[in-house]
């Protein structure tokens, strides 16, 4: 997984609420066997017209937001399913942090385990983030992790987030979970002995 | 911690392996469930890092998202579902999983499939890279969805990290009226808590309304607890739980079996236990409830109306109604019987169990009715072995008499995958899950309902309130 650290980049407003993994990317999507490749996909009801073309109405395919590195947007955002391709389709496009009120729970934990940062923020912060993003001439914003701020292209205060300390040290680090979870192999070896003796019904070949 | 513990407390608390500063638990995982869809890179990585599966023998995959529901005999004609399907078989060989393949008798949607083989059991924790897993907490275990790393992860480790989550507690008091199902319930419950209102929680349905349903109408309950944007839904196990359970393949046998419903009966939640919210729904005021939206909080009773937006103070909340209602052509004010379809889905992990195709074979029976004309009416058994009992209950022959569909298993038009979908402007009445924009194939608008509303909406072509069917 890529670090994540500071981040410099274009934001795009996305003023919707309870924005779901199936408008993320479409079902027909989800046959891939890869990870990479879904970004075409992203959003493709809302990006694309029903003969294909662009839809120039929608935020990412204008300018300066076809270049978004950040999105901004409302509240319960990544509802519905698990599908991991929702991140991996905003990571394929560029974008490597979202902030918005509130998250939907897998959708928020998948995407920390793919280098992006979702970021939660009071409504009236969002809000007036959203405002910036379209209406600064440059929407150029700066997401520090380390530091957890958000520098404005408005160049007001910085705006201060928090992120869990153990997720926000695996993506500065770049750590890769399953790596540090198989160091506890033999915790987790002893909970099998012990599960085994007391509950030797899930264990059918102990029988 | 001591004191009393809610069923979900003595779950997580017998499944913590570590415990991180910050208090992140490494949970050990029992059971997990694994489809073509969400696996493919998870074991793409397992291989890539030289990784093997952990416990093989704790793993049960099956294809069901891609597989066609017409004859099987030529395979899967879409190449790209082809793959993902050959993909798993692949993937189950190498490292050594149990597969039930397409042409398997066993074979059907995961959630189905889980309970049905008694793979699912009292006081586990079940994982499945799918947020629909939450249908496991009907038997009283810790069934939540993960995303494709985490599968990776479990394949790995037998274990997630997690953050514990805070517990609700729904209680469901009153009766249920004539022709209100436990589908009912759950979209009445979402209706009032919203789409956001479980996030961060896991929820425990209890009360009388609860404890009277069937197993399978508890799945049916728990399946739709993401849609009301909770982690997962449990139930405390019972009497009727073990009777389900008792002699299916995988569940435990003779003194084992034995010992393990001693351990069960200790679950349910204690008197006194407290949970972070609660919520009182009182189900004798419910009536067969449909969506009208695209979001599934989006819900009214059949004898109602399509909502005004002008008649909604919030602003966002405005704007979203008025996109739903453009999406979904309909008008506000608009009575909701009057609303003609065009296909009906009968199946899905929420309602393609036996009880949900007697349900709605019954209704068909009973109004002696046929499909109406330019209506297209799917059933989709959520598995083969569900297929084969019903065959045997003669079932089949009530539905294909009055012109409806009878297929093969999987989850078909719950997310139109394989080459079940509805066109651009198609309104769809079915028992699924979500009704998302695009859900049911691109443009299609789909209204969410109970197996037995779906048949009567099939059977006059409109929304169309049960009770006056089969009175
Ligand atoms: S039936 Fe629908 S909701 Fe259930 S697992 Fe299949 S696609 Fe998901």
């Amino acid at each position: 997984m890529q670090p994540f650290r500071k981040l410099t980049g274009i934001a795009a407003p996305l003023p919707l609420v309870n924005v779901d993994t199936d408008q993320i990317i479409p079902a027909k999507w989800l046959k891939t066997i890869e990870r990479t490749g879904l970004g075409r996909g992203l959003f493709e009801s809302l990006r694309y017209r029903e003969d294909g073309s662009e839809n120039p109405d929608f935020v990412l395919n204008r300018e300066p937001y076809r270049r978004a590195v950040i999105l901004i947007t409302g509240e319960n955002f990544g509802c519905g399913s698990s599908r991991e391709h929702a991140p991996w389709a905003l990571l394929d496009f560029g974008i490597r942090c979202i902030i918005a009120p509130s998250f939907a729970d897998i959708f928020f934990n998948n995407c920390f385990k793919n280098g992006i940062l979702p970021i939660v923020l009071p409504q009236e912060t969002v809000d007036l983030l959203m405002h910036e993003a379209e209406s600064a001439p440059e929407p150029v914003f700066t997401v520090d992790l380390e530091e957890q701020l958000v520098q404005r292209p408005s160049g007001n205060e910085p705006i201060r987030f928090e992120v869990d300390p153990f997720k926000r040290q695996c993506l500065l680090e770049g750590l890769d979970d399953i790596g540090l979870t198989l160091q506890k192999l033999a915790k987790i070896e002893a909970f099998e002995r012990s599960q085994r003796l007391q509950q030797p019904w899930l264990w059918p070949s102990a029988a | 911690m001591s004191g009393p513990k809610t069923l979900f407390d003595k779950i997580w608390d017998s499944h913590v392996v570590d415990v991180q500063e910050d208090g992140t638990c490494l949970l050990y995982i029992d059971r997990h469930l694994v489809h073509e869809v969400t696996s493919p890179q998870a074991f793409a990585g397992l291989r890539a890092a030289g990784r093997k599966v952990h416990r093989p023998e704790t793993v049960l995959a099956v294809p069901d998202h891609n597989v066609p529901t017409t004859d099987r005999s030529r395979g899967i004609p879409d190449p790209t579902s082809r793959i993902q399907v050959e993909t798993l078989r692949r993937n189950c060989a190498e490292f050594g999983i149990t597969l039930f393949d397409m042409d398997d008798v066993r074979q059907g949607i995961v959630h189905v499939i889980g309970p049905e083989q008694g793979f699912t059991l009292p006081g586990t924790i079940v994982v499945c890279g799918d947020s629909h897993t939450s249908t496991h907490g009907a038997f009283g275990a810790l069934a939540f969805g993960i995303g494709t790393s985490e599968v990776e992860h479990v394949l790995a480790t037998q274990t997630l990290l997690q953050k514990r989550p805070k517990t609700m507690r729904i209680l469901v008091v009153g009766e249920l009226g004539f022709g209100v199902s436990a589908k009912d319930v759950i979209l009445g419950i979402i209706g009032r808590i919203g789409t956001a209102g479980g996030t961060g929680h896991v929820i425990e349905y209890a009360g009388p309304v609860i404890e009277a349903l069937s197993m399978e109408g508890r799945m049916t309950v728990c399946n739709m607890s993401i849609e009301a944007g909770a982690r997962a839904g449990l139930v405390a196990p019972d009497g009727k739980t073990f009777a389900w359970l008792r002699g299916r393949p995988m569940a435990p046998k003779g003194a084992l079996w034995e010992q393990a419903v001693a351990y069960w009966r200790t679950l349910p939640s204690d008197p006194g236990a407290r949970y972070d919210r609660e919520v009182v729904i009182d189900a004798s005021e419910l009536e067969p409830m449909v969506t009208w939206g695209t979001s599934p909080q989006d819900v009214v009773p059949i004898t109602g109306r399509v909502p005004d937006p002008a008649r909604e103070r919030d602003e966002k909340r405005r704007a979203a109604m008025e996109r739903a209602l453009a999406y979904m052509g309909l008008e506000p004010g608009m009575p909701m019987e009057e609303i003609r379809i065009d296909k009906v889905f009968i199946g899905s992990c929420t309602n393609a169990r036996l009880e949900d195709l007697r349900a709605a074979a019954e209704v068909v029976r009973k109004s002696g009715l046929e499909v109406a004309p330019n209506v297209q009416a799917l059933v989709v058994p959520g598995s083969g072995l569900v297929k084969h009992q019903a065959e045997e209950e003669g079932l089949d022959r009530i539905f294909v008499e009055a012109g409806f569909e009878w297929r093969e298993p999987g989850c078909s038009m719950c997310l139109a995958m394989n080459a079940d979908r509805l066109q651009p402007g198609e309104r769809c009445a079915s028992t699924s899950n979500r009704n998302f924009e695009g859900r049911q194939g691109k443009g299609g608008r789909t209204h969410l309902m109970s197996p037995a509303m779906a048949a009567a909406a099939a059977l006059t072509g409109r929304l169309t309130d049960v009770r006056k069917l089969v009175a």
